[in-house]
């Protein structure tokens, strides 16, 4: 049986929520449920979402000011004191800039300190390429110890959040700034570190994170009308990584397409590779940033123009099949 | 302790030090005999830490932020109880708990992991922050008393040029992190040859004063000093404490006395000029530290 989702999923209407936005309610359940959650941000604290804590629990929040490498060794610090720190920024800054205080300071040295990533993706849009973080996933999920989540629509980021406090051990959380469909459901399920299909089909296997998770529902969509029936599945805990969840859909299938939001180098694609490479190898095509840079624009132009939207699926979709043969 | 067992203890340690480095074959020898006083105060007359019970809650936090002078903290460590002395001779060995750079969570009385330079200010200022300001005060976690436990980061000079240094600065200076002490290695070397060379510091104490700390300069080879500037830093009540100790890189042992090649150079490695040859340092070190004592020797002087 699929996850459940919203009923009206392809309307036009479908509620639009920016995913950043489920980490600030889910923090806000965190200020009730967990003395010990604290939150610390550096001079992003609206646009991050973290504003509503620091208001409601201005004791628990910390204003690091514009300095991620602190923000990280802050964070380890406090963790081992036995906080639960969620550290939060843009992507680009940590764990972009901070990589080496948090492999060191936060992954070596044992501290349960959550990494929240805002504005991923190229869907930050007129920012340009200095502000896109398109790399985070493969700096993240290369650390021993660490976990990484990816969630596809706020309400999952907000199961995500909640979540990562309970689970003890260093979690990157990617968020995205764009207003993207709120496609799942208060029933939909959320593990870390289970994978959950989002639509059944036997022809091919799509595995996506983030918001390209619903382009891929778009694209099996579509293709179901041409007759081609993908299985979609959400990978949203791209590390620990769903093996049988996706090792039993590709012997179904026989193929497979990564989406995701991110460089093809390192990213979501290259872990389901090196799951399936290893299980049950089959055909493999990558829609992700071909190794390039991003660039200003409207984010719809730059999913579209760089080939990750539910058109690039597609397309992905019909090659692979093709390779079956 | 007296003053002078302090400092036979240190000497003790050194002696330790030159035998850990000798055997590991690899290794720090400038920073960790420099350090051995620093590091002898603070682990017998000024932290509340206790060997046997190294996870107490209010025990003082130490911090080492450049785990390269990590040998003069394990020798230190043994002769305070942490572990057994016989596993110092296990540094840098594999399934050792004494890895080349300290491994906090393998090592009884680590805080954390170190190695990477500048990491270590902003872990102990997450730690003071905690103590200070998201902690009960007055119950029984802190023994009764008003003042939290304290957090003392030990840091080299070298590492005075990474940035992070100075976010973590500005941080602790920014929450007025009273119970935080940081004690500044100023040897003056760092491997590719003395600090004003390589990228100058000076002057240390007006940024450091710039930066809203309250900074002390002392000997870091005189017993009293070190003790008397620590308990100075407890009664600073509105900022926290940087204590610059002067120090001699390789204190102890003649050869090695300022000399920036025994940064990153175990005994028996290397043969910089005026060094004895080097299947003769261990012996001469060694002789050196037991016979005269660099404090006997230099009361000769």
């Amino acid at each position: 049986m699929p996850a459940k989702l919203t009923d009206n999923l392809f309307a036009p209407d479908i509620k639009q929520v920016p995913i950043r936005n489920g980490y600030g309610d889910g923090l806000m359940v965190l200020g009730k449920e967990n003395p010990n959650v604290i939150v610390l941000c550096c001079d992003l604290t609206e646009s991050t979402r973290s504003q509503e804590f620091a208001r409601a629990y201005p004791d628990r929040f910390v204003e690091v000011g514009v300095a991620e490498q602190n923000l990280a060794g802050l964070g380890a610090g406090m963790a081992h004191e036995g906080k639960i720190p969620f550290i939060t920024s843009y992507a680009t800054f940590s764990p972009g800039r901070n990589w080496d205080q948090i492999r060191v300071s936060i992954c070596y040295s044992g501290n349960n300190v959550k990494i929240v990533g805002s504005h991923a993706g190229i869907s930050v849009g007129p920012d340009g390429a200095t502000h896109q973080a398109m790399e985070d996933i493969a700096m993240t999920r290369v650390l021993p110890r660490m976990s990484v989540l990816v969630p596809c629509d706020a309400l999952e980021a907000r199961k995500a959040t909640v979540a990562s406090a309970k689970f003890n051990g260093p979690v990157y959380i990617r968020l995205a700034r764009e207003k993207t469909p709120q496609f799942t459901t208060e029933e939909t399920p959320f593990e870390i570190g289970r994978a959950f299909i989002f639509r059944q089909g036997k022809d091919c296997t799509i595995a996506a994170a983030g918001p390209q998770v619903y382009y891929a529902l778009q694209a099996a969509d579509q293709l179901s009308k041409e007759g081609i029936e993908c299985e979609v599945i959400n990978l949203v805990s791209v590390k620990p990584i769903d093996e049988p969840t996706l090792v039993t859909s590709v012997k179904k299938t026989g193929c497979v397409v990564s989406a995701e939001e991110h460089q093809i180098t390192g990213g979501v694609g290259g872990a389901v590779a090196e799951v399936l490479s290893r299980n049950f190898p089959v055909p493999q095509e990558f829609v992700g940033m071909p190794d390039h840079f991003g660039e200003s624009g409207e984010p719809n132009e730059l999913i579209a123009k760089w080939g990750m939207d539910s058109k690039a699926i597609i397309a992905a979709v019909k090659k692979v099949i093709q390779r079956k043969r | 302790m007296t003053i002078q067992q302090l400092e036979q203890k240190a000497n003790e340690i050194r002696q330790d030090i030159i035998k850990m480095l000798v055997h590991a074959k690899s290794g720090h020898s400038a920073g960790p005999l420099g350090m051995a006083d620093v590091f002898t105060a603070l682990y017998f007359a000024v932290m509340n830490v206790d060997g046997k019970n190294p996870a107490a809650a209010d025990r003082d936090r130490f911090v080492l932020s450049c785990g390269h002078i990590c040998p003069v903290w394990y020798a230190t460590l043994a002769h305070a109880g942490f572990f057994p002395h016989a596993e110092l001779a296990t540094l840098r060995k594999l399934g050792s708990r004494l890895q080349g750079h300290p491994h906090g969570e393998e090592l009884p009385g680590a805080e954390n992991s170190s190695g990477p330079l500048g990491q270590g200010l902003s872990q102990a200022a997450g730690m003071a922050y905690v103590g200070l300001r998201m902690s009960a005060k007055g119950g029984s976690a802190s023994g009764g008393k008003q003042e939290p436990w304290r957090v003392y980061c030990v840091m080299s000079d070298g590492e005075q040029e990474e940035g992070q240094t100075w976010e973590a600065a500005m941080f602790a200076a920014k929450n007025k992190l009273r119970n935080l002490t940081a004690l500044i290695d100023r040897n003056n070397i760092q491997i590719d040859g003395y600090t004003e060379d390589i990228m100058p510091l000076e002057p240390l104490a007006a940024k450091w004063e710039a930066f809203g700390w309250h900074v002390l300069e002392i000997d870091g080879h005189n017993m009293r000093e070190i003790i008397d500037a620590c308990n100075q830093a407890k009664a600073i009540y509105e900022k926290p404490t940087v204590i610059i100790c002067h120090t001699i890189p390789g204190k102890g042992v003649d050869f090695m006395e300022y000399r920036y090649e025994w940064h990153g150079n175990p005994p028996g490695t290397i043969e910089p000029s005026g060094a004895p040859p080097k299947n003769e340092q261990a012996h001469i070190a060694l002789k050196e530290l037991r016979t005269l004592g660099g404090k006997i020797r230099s009361e000769h002087e």
